[in-house]
């Protein structure tokens, strides 16, 4: 048995009598260890079905099991970055990562051994120089790394990350994959990221879920991605497999998708 | 915090001997004549508009009630009659005979303990309303109605319910500067971000530590212009609230000067009323902005 599974997972929101069908017939296995992107057009339900995972919506139907534990609620075994951060603003960036660490090794860890967890992982995403700025003093690309850092933190089972790069410039954007590469290199950590960069997923994925159209969307094709890791972004530009990967997840979106889309 | 650092530096950084001495001002005489004159000109900018206008209110004032057979006392007359209030705020001549200060600091006193349960009870029952649509519904139309009735009105009702003036007056002002702190504090924790409440729920923060973590901070600019409107309020309720204790506060001396027709005495009172207000607000917006500081916007 897999290590995260969803199985015909649909969700339908009810608002008074009239009803959405966003996901239906979700199924998709995930290993221990694995990097999954999740990709398709926007309003398909991505982030409908990264917080089904996350436990913060309710399934309508089936059921999602990680590890042999049904998820029927969040918890910091499946950490979530958020598509705009979410970081507390009143807090810095430290007491923000400690939030996290307090509430989950708050009796397994002494105060200093969770002083260095917390250090550890901030300097993971190379943000402990700030360690006492607040949000507002930092960057959009550094507040998103201080996100990833409290997400870590809580070394959760699977990280799942909502567009984590979206509002960045391409250059941090570059910056930050390169960083995320590494830190899954080191932690191998099981991870689920929604994008809507077709070179952001197949650069850093080991698999690409490319799911159809709402309403009642659900996982058109899943592309295994064969490229060895290290992975180096100059390298992968010509190199063969890694074209047709993109190709592939392209002419899902900007061809197939239409098909889709009109019948 | 980092702000009036970057404000300092310049001056910190350049002298290299006490500023006190000669050659420091011979050095740099063209900032400090800058800096002097831009504090002069920033001062009589805001200070001299308000004395321009009180003088000439103090000199229209004296013009109109100086006649004979006018209504109220001229600024003149309130000098001579209540020139022991005015000058000397703290004096004792006797139990019921003492300085408007003192008599300003026993009313504030009842304003604190009357203020303090308006904002922790309001902050409390502004939570829990903020959190429940169903609470909101139900509850905001009845506090957008109380909240319209004058202090004095509610006198009679809290007097029933007390039986007792001490208890009352703080009643009185406890309910005038309940609501704004009970709505804004709603509204605050209703606008609290979504994605805040994920982080809390994702952390399986408790009850009490999403309130204390997140629910006060992220709502705290709310609550304070909703504390900042309600220390107004019960400042406002003090005339009402002492006219049942009688005693040594500010809002009886008011209330006994009128009896015994001391008109005089009523304005200086008057005064120290406005004062006092004045300071509270600027205190409670103070401490708002310091305990804020950052989370406005991000
Ligand atoms: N709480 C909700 N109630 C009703 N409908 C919802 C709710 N949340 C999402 N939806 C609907 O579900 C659909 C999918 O939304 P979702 O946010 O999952 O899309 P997405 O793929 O993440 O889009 P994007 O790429 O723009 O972030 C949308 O049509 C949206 O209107
Ligand atoms: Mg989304």
């Amino acid at each position: 048995m897999s290590y995260l599974q969803i199985s015909r997972v649909g969700k339908t929101f009810a608002r008074g009598a009239s009803s959405t069908e966003v996901l239906r017939n979700i199924d998709l296995e995930i290993e221990q260890g694995e990097f999954v992107s999740i990709i398709g057009h926007s309003g398909c339900g991505k982030s409908t079905l990264l917080n089904l995972i996350a436990g913060l919506t309710e399934v309508t139907t089936g059921g999602i099991i990680l590890e042999n534990a049904e998820v029927n609620a969040p918890g910091p075994d499946r950490a979530v970055v958020f598509q705009n951060h979410s970081l507390l603003p009143w807090l810095t960036v430290y007491e923000n990562v400690n939030l996290a660490v307090a509430k989950v090794f708050g009796r397994t860890k002494t105060p200093a051994q969770r002083h260095s967890w917390i250090m550890d992982n901030l300097n993971l995403v190379q943000m402990a120089h700030a360690r006492d700025k607040r949000p507002t003093e930092i960057s959009g690309g550094m507040k998103q790394r201080v996100g990833i850092a409290r997400a870590l933190a809580m070394e959760p089972k699977i990280l799942l990350l909502d567009e984590p790069f979206g509002a960045l410039d391409a250059l941090t954007r570059a910056h930050l994959q390169d960083q995320m590469m590494d830190i899954h290199q080191r932690l191998g950590n099981t991870m689920i990221m929604i994008t809507h960069d077709v070179d952001e997923a197949v650069l850093l994925s080991d698999r690409i879920v490319m799911m159809t159209n709402g309403p009642a969307a659900t996982i058109g094709e899943v592309l295994a991605v064969p490229l060895n890791r290290p992975r180096r972004r100059l390298e992968l530009a010509t190199d063969r497999t890694y074209l047709r990967c993109r190709e592939a997840v392209l002419k899902f979106l900007y061809e197939r998708h239409r098909f889709v889309e009109a019948a | 915090m980092t702000l009036p650092a970057t404000t300092d530096t310049p001056i910190a950084a350049i002298p290299l001997k006490p500023r006190t001495t000669a050659t420091v001002t011979a050095l740099r005489p063209a900032s400090r004549r800058i800096a002097f004159a831009a504090i002069a000109a920033n001062l009589a900018r805001t200070i001299l508009p308000p004395l321009v206008v009180l003088a000439v209110l103090l000199a229209v004032w004296q013009v109109v009630f100086s006649q004979p057979g006018s209504s109220l006392p001229p600024p003149s007359q309130v000098w001579t009659e209540s020139y022991d209030l005015i000058v000397d705020p703290f004096f004792v001549y006797g139990s019921q005979d003492i300085g408007l200060g003192l008599r300003v600091f026993t009313s504030l006193q009842r304003v604190a303990v009357g203020f303090g349960l308006a904002a922790l009870v309001g902050v409390a029952l502004g939570a829990l309303v903020g959190q429940s649509i169903w609470m909101m519904r139900g509850l905001d139309p009845l506090f957008q109605i109380l909240r319209t009735v004058p202090p004095l009105a509610w006198l009679p009702i809290s007097l029933a319910a007390f039986m007792d003036s001490g208890p009352s007056a703080i009643f009185v002002i406890f309910i005038t500067a309940i609501w704004p702190v009970i709505i804004n504090t709603a509204v605050g924790v209703r606008n609290i971000p979504e994605d805040y409440r994920n982080v809390a729920r994702v952390l399986r923060l408790n009850q009490l530590e999403f309130f204390t973590r997140i629910m006060v901070p992220a709502a705290a600019p709310y609550i304070f212009s909703g504390l900042r409107i309600g220390v107004g309020l019960s400042w406002l309720a003090i005339v009402a609230a002492e006219m049942l204790t009688g005693g040594v506060g500010i809002g009886f001396f008011i209330w006994d000067a009128w009896n015994s027709s001391r008109l005089t005495d009523i304005i200086v009172a008057l005064v120290y009323i406005g004062v006092v207000g004045f300071v509270l607000d600027r205190l409670v917006a103070l401490l708002g902005t310091i305990v804020t500081r950052g989370t406005a916007r991000n």
